[in-house]
């Protein structure tokens, strides 16, 4: 594992778990992890490039990570999307920083 | 039967420039999309997003990109099938094929060009149980014929810019128009959201927030809908017409069962020559195509569209040579009858 690495537990939509390392350096952010990894169908997760105008990156943040608050692009989507808990994301406004070692999230359903 | 040369499926940046490219080739085109208007993702999408690798733009809105591109290649005269989406192909003996719609409309071509991006966008569905069947008998997901709803009464959901935008050209047409959302803040053009504060304040529009529909009522059609307002009890909301306008999400659909080599969800293409696909004379360009190497940016699908032109000719007009001809030199000569050339250059002596 390279030093810059964070490591990442993403249950897919199946329910299959998947730990992964994911590079700090590199601007990227946890939807481009589920696709970089090929955890879903591609098509299905990403739709809007990470806009935060499509939802089709929504998970559940299942660890207490203290991750940095919505901004209001993220809010309003949530607030259209489908099978939204209090503890849900999107994926795309997640950065990929030290901060989120040992982060666990599990993919809402697609929709 | 509309006929033409080549037909593309998808009306997006891809789409529109290859009928550029076809059109300086003498080639007319005819575009399929599900969507009510051409641009595909950019208009649908993200209108008012700028996007910064179209060459020589610093930066451009996509709205205004698929204006760009409606503009450059209206000279060529494309003919549009919106809001219908592309059903099955049929390959005929003369080596055509017919592409026909989920409205049935037919269109023959002896290339069909897929450049469908990431699918036809379809309708999603607010989890409320068995609102498929109360489909096309009050429950409509696409505002087509507002007349329809002529002093009706109309239950809209959502709270992006079509729920907005809906709710407020209803206003002046429906007997009652009631706007649900979950949320108090609105996603959408500020002065929409100024608009329904307005025509709530008149009394002409019904807001009712934050709150969600969680049933629909009704025998054999919609007759009302069960609404719960955040910790409040489930109220009952009689109406002739519920529209949940909650965004559009992209799925392949038919074309994945026309015997195209399907991966990852897009279309196998030759990228060592032509973008063809496993079907002689069926091409996928733009993000809908995959291949070693493929990046799904616009910019690739421009490059692939004129380079499936140049396969499409060749099939068109066989054993005909073509040389490559610059718009510079040539100029661009329209099928409406229009011509813009370069300015020839002035040869003047210096005494």
């Amino acid at each position: 594992m390279v030093e810059q690495d964070v490591k990442i537990t993403i249950i897919d939509r199946e329910g299959i778990k998947h730990d992964v390392e994911a590079p700090t350096d590199m601007a990227m952010n946890l939807m481009e992890v589920v696709r970089a990894y090929d955890l879903v169908p591609e098509g299905t997760i990403g739709v809007c490039g990470g806009m935060a105008m499509c939802a089709s990156c929504q998970c559940y943040v299942l660890s207490d990570h203290d991750l940095p608050e919505k901004q209001d692009e993220e809010e309003a989507m949530l607030s259209e999307a489908f099978y939204v808990k209090d503890n849900s994301r999107l994926g795309c406004q997640i950065h990929i920083s030290p901060e989120i070692e040992g982060l666990k999230v599990e993919l809402a359903p697609e929709s | 039967m509309i006929k033409t040369d080549i037909l593309i499926i998808g009306a997006g940046p891809t789409g529109l420039f290859a009928v550029f490219e076809a059109g300086l080739l003498k080639l007319h085109c005819h575009l399929i999309d599900a969507l009510p208007q051409p641009g595909g993702q950019c208009s649908e999408i993200y209108p008012k997003k700028p996007i910064y690798d179209i060459p020589a733009y610093p930066e451009i809105l996509a709205g205004d990109l698929t204006e760009k591109l409606l503009d450059q290649c209206k000279q060529f005269q494309p003919g549009f099938t919106l809001g219908e989406r592309a059903e099955t192909i049929e390959k005929q003996e003369d080596g055509t094929f017919i592409v026909t719609t989920n409205q049935g409309t037919k269109h023959q071509a002896p290339v069909v060009a897929i450049a469908g991006g990431l699918g036809s966008f379809e309708p999603r569905k607010p989890l409320i149980e068995n609102i498929t069947n109360y489909e096309d008998k009050g429950v409509v997901y696409f505002v087509k014929d507002p007349e329809l709803y002529r002093n009706k009464r109309v239950v809209i959901a959502g709270g992006g810019d079509s729920a907005l935008d809906w709710s407020i050209f209803l206003a002046d047409v429906a007997s009652e128009v009631t706007l649900i959302h979950r949320r108090n803040e609105f996603r959408g053009a500020l002065d929409s959201v100024d608009k329904v504060q307005e025509l709530k304040n008149k009394r002409k529009i019904n807001l009712i927030t934050p709150a969600e529909v969680t049933a629909i009522i009704g025998k054999n059609k919609v007759e009302g809908v069960e609404v719960i307002k955040t910790n409040e009890d489930p109220l009952r909301l009689d109406t002739d017409f519920f529209i949940p306008l909650f965004g559009l999400s992209p799925k392949l659909g038919p074309i994945a069962d026309w015997g195209l080599e399907i991966e990852k969800n897009a279309i196998r293409v030759n990228n060592a020559l032509d973008y063809q696909t496993n079907i002689p004379g069926v091409f996928a360009i733009g993000d809908v195509n995959t291949y070693p190497g493929k990046l799904k940016l616009i910019l690739c699908g421009f490059h692939e569209a004129t380079l499936m032109c140049q396969a499409a000719y060749k099939i068109i007009n066989p054993g005909k040579k073509y040389v490559l001809k610059y718009t510079t030199v040539s100029g661009v000569h329209g099928f409406d009858g229009t011509s813009k050339t370069a300015p020839k250059a002035v040869v003047k002596k210096i005494e």
